[in-house]
């Protein structure tokens, strides 16, 4: 083990693994620290879904300039991500819910977003399997450009990158205290040796909260169980992810044919709880067949569950901090995939001191001091 | 060519080959890389065999390899299992 980098990252997450790779890229040494493998949290375990229609300006510019960078991601980092763009179409319920849907697409069109409100019949044009009846819906957004990529096949797209410009990564390697001295981050204590650095960023997922604790900082985070389910594999039938925030469901057709989804379970808990329950799967059956009837017949192979690293805006924490070097990546609160590719340049580009090419400022921890504005557009 | 994961079509070369290039050291990783074990069967036939390939080459003991189990033990139709359950 290393005994020295300028950058210790912890996490080898999505989010932990593409800013190795943008702070490797920039010339710095990157250690990155990981308790289990590769995308063993909320990364291995996610719907696999980008999406851009967001209902906080800074969750949407996040996602577009992410959809920007995925778009060419296979080509920069020479592996394959497994994107598809098959759009994402959201629901619309009631009047109330069309009336948040306009405020909206209006705030996406500004930034340049193709999302446009579509009827009944447009939504079984898109996707015939769909039936708005069964889903209660009288309209629905839709964005072409929203879709999916594989996290497992980005999460090592961006690890082998980063190892091939110097980063190192360490599984099975746990945090077991970051030393501060004169206010600045000095050391990070592993169980197998201790590494000395200029940085730490925290992207630990649902374990930010205890790695933060480390040098004194607390945050406001807390984990809660989300579950997931996939089924066999069938022939290709629809390329949207469908979701609705109203009943919270999400689910789409992967590229090997199996249809993957989830719903809040009956049972969610706060905390670090993995069991799986009977409840979720019963539920999220009985909605998909009330959303696709024709998938009725279709067989379930697997469920499991995953943890929503939750702030209480649902957005994210990023930046620096009171401890000089401490920088945090954590609170995605269920949308770290999508948004990674830009969080991570946005990163590297802090602690590399060069221009940062949007303003985090507002996504500070600070920010929980004074009035938060709550990102409303969650689902899961 | 010796199949392992005859539901996603995966050779031992495939696993030998994914152990030197991404350095998977659990079951769960080739999972990750190969989709081995994701498929119909859920990995009653490919997973025994894949942890003898991982542990012969890695030196590691079963009990480091094996990943976790997730349920339901037996696929079953979403038509079949689907009840409407309030919070």
């Amino acid at each position: 083990m290393k005994g020295r980098a300028d950058v210790v990252i912890v996490g080898g997450g999505i989010n932990g693994s593409a800013i190795a790779y943008e702070l490797a890229k920039r010339g710095k040494e990157v250690v990155v620290v990981e308790r289990k493998w590769l995308a063993y949290g909320a990364t291995g375990r996610c719907g696999a879904g980008i999406r851009q229609q967001w209902s906080t300006k800074e969750n949407a510019l996040l996602a577009k300039k992410s959809v920007e960078i995925f778009e060419k991601l296979e080509e920069e980092l020479g592996h394959e991500i497994g994107l598809r763009q098959g759009g994402y179409l959201i629901a619309i319920h009631d009047e109330e819910g069309m009336k948040q849907a306009k405020k909206n697409v209006e705030m996406q069109r500004s930034i340049g977003l193709p999302v446009r409100i579509i009827n009944e019949d447009e939504i079984k044009e898109i996707a015939p399997i769909l039936d708005p009846k069964g889903m209660n819906a009288i309209a629905a957004t839709f964005c072409p450009t929203d879709g999916h990529a594989d996290p497992f096949k980005t999460t090592y797209a961006y690890a082998m990158a980063a190892q091939k410009l110097g980063a190192e990564f360490y599984k099975f390697t746990e945090v077991r205290d970051i030393k501060v001295e004169n206010g600045r981050v000095k050391k990070v204590i592993t169980n197998r040796g201790e590494i000395e650095t200029d940085y730490v960023v925290n992207a630990a997922g649902a374990w930010s909260r205890k790695i933060s604790k480390m040098v004194g900082l607390e945050i406001p985070n807390k984990p809660v169980r989300k579950e997931a389910m996939v089924t066999e594999p069938v022939k290709r039938t629809f390329d949207c992810m469908v979701i609705s925030f109203k009943h919270g469901i999400y689910f789409s057709q992967q590229d090997e044919g199996q249809i993957l989804g989830g719903i809040p379970s009956p049972e969610e808990k706060v905390g670090y709880h993995t069991e799986p329950t009977f409840s979720f799967l019963q539920h999220m059956a009985y909605m998909l067949g009330r959303y696709a009837p024709p998938l009725k017949n279709v067989r379930i192979l697997r469920q499991w569950t995953g943890f929503y690293d939750v702030t209480p805006d649902a957005l994210p924490i990023l930046g620096e901090t009171a401890i000089d070097g401490f920088i945090q990546c954590n609170g995605f609160s269920g949308h770290g995939f999508m948004i990674a590719p830009m969080t991570a340049r946005l990163l590297a580009q802090l602690i590399c001191g060069e221009k940062i090419e949007m303003d985090i400022e507002r996504l500070k921890m600070e920010r929980f001091k004074g009035k938060i504005t709550e990102e409303k557009a969650v689902v899961g | 060519m010796k199949i392992v994961c005859r539901c996603e079509d995966i050779t031992e070369e495939d696993i030998i080959k994914a152990i030197d290039e991404y350095g998977c050291e659990t079951l769960a990783e080739l999972k990750q890389v190969l989709r081995l074990g994701m498929g119909q069967c859920q990995g009653r036939t490919c997973l025994p065999l894949a942890a003898k390939i991982l542990a012969r080459k890695t030196g590691k003991r079963m009990e480091e390899i094996l990943p976790s189990f997730r349920p339901p033990v037996v696929s079953i139709e979403i038509g079949v299992i689907g009840k409407e359950v309030k919070k």
